[in-house]
């Protein structure tokens, strides 16, 4: 016991904490790290910083027609060229950024909160419920999802709007299902059978045990998904199944260059675009399961 | 134990199959447009023979369930009614452009499987080497690249500029589709000893396969190289190295044999990928299947054909899923089915 005291003694002295280093050097350290998700996450910053200041990064409207200006190829006074319309192609593709992130933002954000919320209620409540929800996910799943985004869109007419639903009715069961097997898989945890032997009530464990920790994979689908709607949004708009002409829409763009080989510019820079933006979202998906997932 | 599963499965199926009939009768029914209309056709309409002999086939009539019924059992009979396009019974439709959608389907995922396992085995082996890091790279691009996009610019380099490609379309426009057996071009040309015609249509299934199986290539080496590393870390290839097994062996007679449980599960969801990407592949490159049948019935309100083709490419889905399914429990015997 004095052996103990004697050596507890000096180290009374030195800090026991570490000093947390500064937050830039951690945010450093963790680029570092992680370099697929900081570089994903600042592409979609640009693309950001492009949504809000689409009007001043491009001085020409995206819709002004200039009829003597005909697809003319990339030049100083139009960087992407025109289409045969004689609009701006570089203007269109900045104020296209404006169409399609913020309508994969919501059709993501609609979808994981139906979603979740559905596969949250179908794993806590089980039984009669939990069929019902899931056995519609099933049939939903049942589809690949171009199919049924395509097939819905016909039905419901082209439009963005219409467009967006069909994104969210492809998109909630994959959520569902993942927050269902999430919410299995916790509540089996010793911590959760702790609370419940602890008097307490179902549906605060749900709120307070369950969900908190059930986040991390929707976090990551979600990332990868944003990409993915974007794909799914410009393949109907290509196919003239989404957003309509004159919206500037990168999908719409690309099937103006459809039949022009000649003007490769009409369908290449707003192509790239769509690259950015899904490698973008592919990467900080990546990059999150890295960081979130330790046993990946 | 096998045939137990197997009918389980079929059985388990046919709630599926009513629940997607289902959804497309309700999407039939919130269209605006008078069923009646959608059925025999606008100009059919002021002959009330015509129009009383498809409401009663129909049980336009009749109460909704009822009409759910009946229209379960049209399909069932195949009878998905007649496309305002080809005006041509929608069965038979599908049953000449399914075939392209196959071959392309197949060429591109033996096109994925075949570079994409050894590829996923040596950058798996050779985790975190600058070939690892390459595969990754392009890898990761390909699964960025918006398919209509990349087919486009393709046919422009390729095809346009380079003139190494052919363009859209299954043969060239000066050939003559042969003779149809398997509705396969590949094998009908082999079937009738047409060489030139062979060599084109295998020409033309090129810059197609390659795009469609570019996507299928990314996912194929993805999940091979985890399954690779995360093997090559278990104990029995421990075993192996140690008894002196030389690295070519271990990897090619251990690892690999266990690396084809994940990939076979993955299949269904490839081939899922394929139907999916056959869609906007096949408009690019005018490629007359079942993908493209589907995009002009949907741009033209062709309703009998969307619901036709919808209901036909989300049977095939389940189908392909059962199946592997089912071979997973082949390949890997520890799989109980129960």
């Amino acid at each position: 016991m004095t052996e103990v005291t004697s050596l507890s003694a000096p180290v009374r002295d030195i800090p026991l904490r570490k000093v947390k280093p500064n937050l830039s050097t951690r945010l450093l350290k963790h680029a570092r790290k992680y370099p697929s998700m900081w570089v994903g996450m600042a592409v979609l910053a640009i693309f950001l910083f492009i949504i809000v200041f689409a009007d001043q990064i491009a001085q020409q409207s995206p819709l002004a027609q200039d009829l003597t200006l005909r697809l003319k190829p990339p030049s100083a006074a139009h960087w992407f060229g025109t289409d045969e319309l004689g609009r701006d192609i570089f203007s269109r593709v900045i104020h296209g950024a404006q169409v399609s992130l913020p309508a994969s933002f919501v059709v993501v954000i609609v979808g994981v909160a139906i979603g979740s919320f559905l596969g949250a209620l179908a794993g806590f409540t089980g039984g009669f419920l939990d069929d019902a929800i899931m056995r519609i996910a099933d049939v939903t799943l049942a589809f690949p999802s171009i199919v049924l985004a395509l097939a819905i869109s016909a039905f419901l007419g082209p439009s963005l709007r219409n467009a967006i639903i069909a994104a969210c009715i492809v998109l909630w069961p994959e959520y569902a299902r993942l927050m269902r097997s999430q919410v299995l898989v916790i509540r089996s945890y010793d911590y959760v059978t702790a609370a419940r032997s602890l008097g307490m009530r179902e549906l605060t464990i749900l709120l307070r045990h369950v969900l908190p920790n059930s986040w991390t994979p929707l976090i990551i689908k979600a990332a990868l998904d944003v990409g993915g709607i974007i794909l799914l949004v410009s393949a109907l708009s290509f196919l003239g199944l989404g957003i309509t002409p004159p919206t500037a829409e990168w999908g719409a763009m690309i099937a103006l260059g459809r039949t022009k080989f000649y003007q490769w510019w009409l369908a290449t820079f707003p192509g790239l675009a769509i690259l950015a933006v899904i490698m973008a979202c592919n990467l900080l998906s990546e990059g999150l399961r890295n960081w979130l997932d330790p046993n990946y | 134990m096998l045939s137990r599963y197997v009918l389980r499965r079929l059985i388990l199926a046919v709630p599926m199959l009513l629940g997607i009939t289902l959804v497309l009768f309700i999407m039939y029914n919130l269209v605006q447009v008078d069923p009646l209309v959608m059925i025999v056709g606008e100009r059919a309409m002021d002959k009330p023979e015509i129009v009383a002999a498809a409401t009663a086939r129909w049980g336009l009539d009749r109460p909704v369930w009822e009409q759910y019924l009946r229209y379960v059992v049209n399909m069932l009979g195949g009878d998905f009614g007649n496309s305002f396009q080809t005006k041509r019974p929608v069965l038979t439709d599908i049953i000449q452009f399914l075939p392209a959608t196959v071959e392309l389907a197949m060429s591109s995922l033996l096109f994925a499987t075949v570079l994409g396992i050894p590829l996923g085995i040596l950058a798996g082996i050779k985790h975190r080497s600058i070939f690892d890091r390459i595969v990754w790279f392009v890898s990761l691009i390909n699964a960025s690249l918006p398919p209509f996009w990349t087919g486009l610019i393709f046919l422009t380099i390729f095809y346009f500029n380079l003139g190494i490609a052919p363009g859209p379309g299954r043969l060239d426009p000066r050939m003559t589709s042969p003779e149809r057996i398997t509705g396969l071009y590949t094998v009908d040309t082999i079937l009738q000893g047409n060489i030139p015609a062979f060599a084109n249509a295998l020409h033309h299934l090129m810059l197609p396969t390659l795009i469609l199986g570019g996507f299928t290539l990314a996912l194929v080496i993805r999940v091979t190289r985890a399954a690779i590393i995360d093997e090559m870390r278990r104990d029995y290839i421990r075993t192996a190295r140690g008894k002196g097994m030389s690295e070519r062996r271990v990897v090619i007679q251990h690892a690999l044999r266990n690396v084809l449980i994940p990939l076979v599960t993955i299949l269904g969801l490839a081939f899922a990928g394929l139907l999916s990407g056959a869609v906007m592949t096949e408009t690019v490159f005018d490629w007359p299947g079942l993908g493209q049948y589907l995009v002009k019935a949907a741009v033209a309100l062709d309703y009998p054909a969307i619901q036709g083709g919808t209901l036909l490419i989300a049977v095939i889905y389940i189908v392909v899923n059962m199946t592997v399914d089912i071979l997973y429990g082949v390949i890997d015997p520890r799989v109980r089915y129960d």
